[in-house]
């Protein structure tokens, strides 16, 4: 089978967030940067499908030069080539990305057969769009189904495990499809040192594609409030047991 | 009272900046000397504020080339130890290359002649013995070290702090983060936090990494830059599982890679020096709420990493090759480097009661608390630290482009082979002499000292070589040949017969002026200053314990005008000794006249002759009497003259102002040639002339850790005026000396393959039966300075020996290249073993 998953380049943030001077865009001076725990599970279940059931498996990315970071770290887990659609760097809305994946998608499936699923993140881990997945998915003319934490190839069709309010909700759905699917879907694979030193020698196609005119304009962003808490850690072992109790103290539990 | 006391005092004995592993030293070890109102800060939370040591990979290894950076080390576990933090694993450096097998029968001669054992070489199925995991086939062999072992260097901060606090001596305050340091008339008045001012007149920086900004705060450096240093850890190691405690296996050092591996619990730490520098600016760090990990522990770059893996891979494939072995976690860690790798200890020399503890690695940090504590109480440490001390840096090394050349240069020798001799290729050309063009046009062969560039050897001299034959001794193996010529000896033996011409411009020169100048120089010089007006005094300089803080030469020059002149190396903090005793009521003053005067040795048989053609002054024997001191005119050229001699033989050092430099310079060149005048390079003036006259050098014979009598320095009297170390000086000259300088030749040197090998210092001397030789202060014994005496064809080196073996024809060995060779002692005490009743300089 041929599985496709896409993933987008997004700064590692685990501290304060700050803003560049111009409210335009994350300062991502001292960041460095990965891929979303959604898109995560999405290419760990590709590799565990192509481990399983023999074929291909595909990561896709858009972004700049600098995404191809992502690519191989994706490889490195056992993706056998990458799709890489470079751009200067500026974010482009989902209308314009999702354009841009369909047309990839078209061509490598043209050179190399329909992929039996695409697998997009639930939603990017910065602009948090959630529309990406669905707008291939309508484009192609495939099913889409969103939010998953369980995904089963059963047959010729898929069983798909969607996280609800107090339950899950299960489709089973012909492929080829889309899906999009949430972190704990499964747990990710590290890299083995033999993975990351394969992923520097497998293919990546680079091409550039032509930015649809974007209708969604970036006005400002604005960091939310309470942001940047963090734990922090008051000792370890026996010696931290005075810390601790004097902020039971403090906060009023003791 | 909680681990952290958030009252912060509004006065203190001292304020110590920084909870990493050297903050927490620096503060228990005053409180220990008694110190109390000891204020220790941290802009981070503790136990882990977000430095370096939080990311450290904590192991030890204690062998060093450096005497001091090992006696740090030794230091240091001693204290890990009886912290309780320390778990000794052993571990193994091993080679890959014939050179590197070679380098650790130097790394053998070290641990010798630092005293650090057991230690062995061993073959690579020994190494498999001890390091299963590693591939043999790849491996010469390895050096054994089973005392390395691997701390907890946060615990460790733990305990200090608290032992501090429970002895009442030290208030900690975490998440407090220094504004600003207040200066007053050149000294430290108060430290400004987040949580309100605290007043100190003695502040020390322990900030790492964060450092120079600290120090920019007080309006000074230290000249250090963070780098980056590439770690991974893989796991879970099948092997390791079940580990009962961090680390069971030795650390493997695979030094040409310049790459470590250590277990980690159940997992493989693998880290990195190979990777090209990566240097950062301290404003580039960014705050603890910005950090995705810890400030210090930047994102990984996997580029750089791509041929460690590999390197990796090659010597541990068991556990590096295992598909099931994943790399968990992976960081740029940022660690400090220093210009010269040294770190940046002391005082500074610009703001008073400001110190500085940066630049320290883990290995070293509990020694270096306790060193730094020592200066501080005591006025020295027990470890002679001149290669660490911040005042020595002159100016231009301390700017960002040069220590970031330096660094950068540096880093990829974290595990090289660096050669006695080797120079850096970066930031070259900083100081030329006024002669600079003519030695260019000689040939020179330029060595660095201090930013100058001086002529270690001149090509021009290569015809001596013809006449000179076969007293000037050749060498064939590679090592000895690396930063040396046969040409030195040559010049030497030219010298010797002739005349030679020294281009002396980096020396060090201040003047000492004012009615207290005699008191200023009085009380830090052991021999007697209060001289005639014309005299040139050599002179130890003591540490407060009676040991070597330098030696140099002091001038009289006027009345209340001395005339001090040092080497360039420890020119720096020799100005910061004399300014420091400079009287406070502004009686005396320190004027630095390094870069606006310039000198010119002249010495050899025919050196009266050639002076006495350029001037009309009496330069006879009797006219200018060995010792003294006067201005000469030469042509149009007024020339401070003063009769002494480092190389032994007759002749002045010429002093000039730097823009006459080149026509006294030509003038001599010119009058010279008559009298087979002889451009000769600091390889002369520095080794091969000095040790045939068993000259003691600073930082080599001379060091704080021995003492006047010792070193064979003693004058028939001590004068009556006090000075800096009398007391232990007076006590010194009453006991029996533990250790006797003296001089040896070495008898053969044939190895093994019959290629003659040539001791180029720091090599364990031995007994004739091979068994270390130790003084009753524990001291081991060591070559301090190793080079060739071509006039008395041998090969020459110097040595503390105690009592029983310091006696001329001695038979003893000295252990180089992982072999023995015979010396015998030539001369115990300060004879020369050439010219032994000094006839030539007093000609």
């Amino acid at each position: 089978m041929r599985v496709l998953v896409c993933v987008k380049r997004v700064p590692f943030t685990g501290g304060k967030m700050v803003l560049a001077p111009d409210s335009m865009a994350l300062e991502t001076r001292h960041l460095g940067f990965t891929i979303s725990p959604h898109e995560e599970c999405g290419v760990e279940e590709a590799v565990r499908m192509i481990e399983a059931k023999s074929g291909e498996s595909v990561v896709l990315t858009l972004g700049p030069a600098e995404a191809a970071e992502q690519l191989r770290d994706a490889m490195a887990l056992g993706v056998d080539r990458a799709i890489h659609l470079e751009t200067d760097g500026s974010e482009w809305d989902p209308e314009a990305t999702a354009a841009a994946i369909i047309d990839a998608i078209r061509a490598d499936e043209a050179a190399s057969g329909p992929f039996d699923l695409i697998l997009f993140g639930n939603e990017s881990a910065d602009s948090g769009g959630f529309q990406v997945g669905l707008r291939v998915a309508g484009a192609l003319g495939r099913p889409c189904v969103t939010g998953l934490k369980k995904v089963t190839i059963e047959g010729a069709s898929v069983r798909c495990e969607q996280e609800s309010e107090g339950g899950r909700d299960v489709y089973a759905v012909p492929m080829p499809a889309v899906l999009t699917v949430k972190e704990g879907l499964n747990l990710p694979r590290y890299p083995s040192v033999p993975g990351r030193m394969r992923a520097a020698r497998k293919p990546v196609a680079t091409m550039t594609p032509t930015q649809a005119q974007a209708r969604l304009e970036l006005a400002s962003l604005v960091v939310p409030a309470g942001q940047g808490r963090r734990a922090e850690v008051l000792g370890s072992g026996p010696s931290a047991a005075p810390a601790v109790v004097e902020m039971l103290r403090k906060i009023g539990v003791v | 009272m909680g681990p952290t006391d958030r009252n912060l005092p509004s006065h203190a004995r001292v304020v110590v900046i920084g909870c990493g592993i050297v903050g927490n030293s620096v503060a228990y070890h005053l409180g220990r000397l008694g110190w109390r109102d000891i204020v220790l800060l941290d802009k981070g939370p503790l136990p882990n504020p977000g430095g370096s040591t939080g990311h450290a990979s904590n192991f030890i290894y204690l062998v060093d080339h450096s005497k001091e950076m090992t006696a740090l080390t030794i230091e240091s576990v001693k204290q890990y130890k009886e912290m309780g933090v320390f778990i000794e694993s052993g571990g193994v450096e091993v080679a890959r290359t014939k050179e590197r097998m070679q380098e650790l029968t130097r790394r053998m001669a070290s641990a010798m002649s630092w005293g650090i054992e057991p230690v062995a070489l061993v073959s690579p199925s020994e190494t498999k013995r001890l390091v299963p995991y590693l591939d043999e086939s790849i491996i010469l062999g390895g050096f054994y070290t089973p005392g390395v072992g691997v701390v907890d260097s946060l615990r460790a901060g733990t305990l200090m702090r608290e032992r501090g606090q429970s002895a009442g001596a030290l208030a900690v305050a975490a998440k407090t983060e220094v504004l600003g340091i207040d200066v007053e008339h050149g000294r430290v008045r108060r430290v400004r936090t987040t949580e309100g001012d605290i007043e100190a007149d003695t502040v020390v920086i322990t900030c790492g990494v964060w450092s120079p900004r600290v120090a920019r705060m007080a309006g000074t450096q230290i000249p250090l830059t963070p780098a980056v240093h590439q770690m991974i850890d893989v796991g879970p190691v099948p092997r390791f599982a079940g580990a009962k405690s961090d680390i069971e296996f030795p650390i493997v050092r695979d030094m040409d890679t310049n790459m470590y591996e250590r277990q980690a619990g159940g997992d493989l730490e693998i880290g990195s020096y190979a990777h090209r520098p990566i240097l950062y600016d301290p404003d580039d760090i960014p705050s603890l709420a910005q950090a995705a990990l810890s400030p210090t522990e930047f994102p990984f770059t996997q580029p750089d990493f791509e041929l460690q893996m590999q390197h990796a891979l090659e010597l541990m494939p068991e556990i590096v090759g295992d598909e099931k072995v994943g790399v968990k976690y992976a960081i740029n860690g940022i660690l400090s480097l220093t210009p010269d790798g040294m770190p940046v200890l002391g005082e500074s020399p610009d703001v008073k009661g400001l110190w500085a503890a940066a630049a320290v690695w883990v290995k070293e940090g509990p020694g270096t608390g306790k060193a730094i504590a020592e200066w501080m109480v005591h006025g020295e440490s027990e470890i002679d630290l001149h290669s660490s001390d911040i005042a020595r840096f002159h100016e231009h090394q301390k700017t960002r482009a040069h220590v970031r050349a330096r660094a950068a240069e540096g880093f990829n020798k974290t595990y090289g082979i660096v050669h006695p001799g080797e120079q850096w290729a970066s930031n070259r050309e900083v100081r030329l002499s006024p002669f600079n063009v003519r030695e260019r046009e000689l040939g020179a062969t330029f060595f660095e000292a201090a930013g100058w560039e001086r002529p270690q050897w001149y090509e021009s001299n290569a015809p001596l070589l013809e006449e000179f034959g076969d007293r000037v001794t050749r060498r064939t193996a590679e090592w000895e040949s690396r930063w040396w010529s046969p040409i030195i000896n040559a010049e030497h033996l030219a010298m010797r017969e002739r005349a030679g011409l020294f281009d002396l411009s980096a020396f060090t020169i201040f003047d000492i002026t004012g009615p207290s100048a005699l008191q200023s120089v009085q009380c830090v010089a052991l021999r007697q200053m209060d001289v005639p007006v014309g005299r040139v005094v050599y002179t130890p300089v003591l540490s407060p314990t009676g040991g070597f803080k330098s030696d140099l030469t002091i001038m009289r020059l006027g009345d209340e005008h001395f005339r001090v002149v040092t080497g360039g190396a420890s020119g720096m903090s020799d100005r910061k000794w004399f300014q420091d005793h400079l009287p406070p009521d502004g009686t005396a003053q320190l004027t630095d006249l390094t870069s606006s005067t310039t000198t010119i040795g002249l010495w050899g048989p025919r050196a009266r002759d050639i002076l006495a053609t350029l001037t009309m002054d009496d330069v006879s024997n009797d006219g200018f009497k060995f010792g003294t001191c006067r201005t000469i005119e030469a042509g149009t050229l007024r020339v401070l003259a003063s009769r002494i001699s480092y190389v032994g033989d007759l002749g002045w050092e010429l002093y000039i102002p730097m823009d006459q430099g080149l026509k006294l310079w030509d003038l001599l060149w010119e009058m010279g040639k008559q009298h087979g005048l002889t451009p000769c390079g600091i390889g002369v003036y520095g080794t091969t002339g000095r040790l045939e006259k068993c000259y003691r050098a600073h930082g080599n014979e001379l060091e704080t850790e021995y003492n006047v009598v010792e070193a064979g320095m003693t004058a028939p009297r001590v004068k009556d005026e006090d000075f800096v170390g009398k007391e232990a000086h007076l006590r010194h000259r009453q006991e029996e000396p533990a250790a006797i300088m003296c001089t040896l030749t070495v008898d053969d040197h044939t190895s093994s393959t019959g290629e003659k090998r040539y001791m180029l210092g720091r090599e364990p001397i031995l007994t004739h039966e091979g068994k270390r030789i130790v003084d009753r202060h524990g001291r081991g014994s060591y070559v301090t300075s190793a080079g060739a005496g071509p006039s008395i064809g041998k090969h020459i080196l110097m040595a503390y020996l105690p009592p029983e073996h310091a006696r001329a024809g001695a038979a003893l060995s000295v252990q180089y290249m992982g072999e023995r060779y015979p010396v015998t002692v030539a001369v115990a005490g300060p004879t020369p073993v050439f010219d032994p009743e000094n006839l030539r300089i007093r000609s």
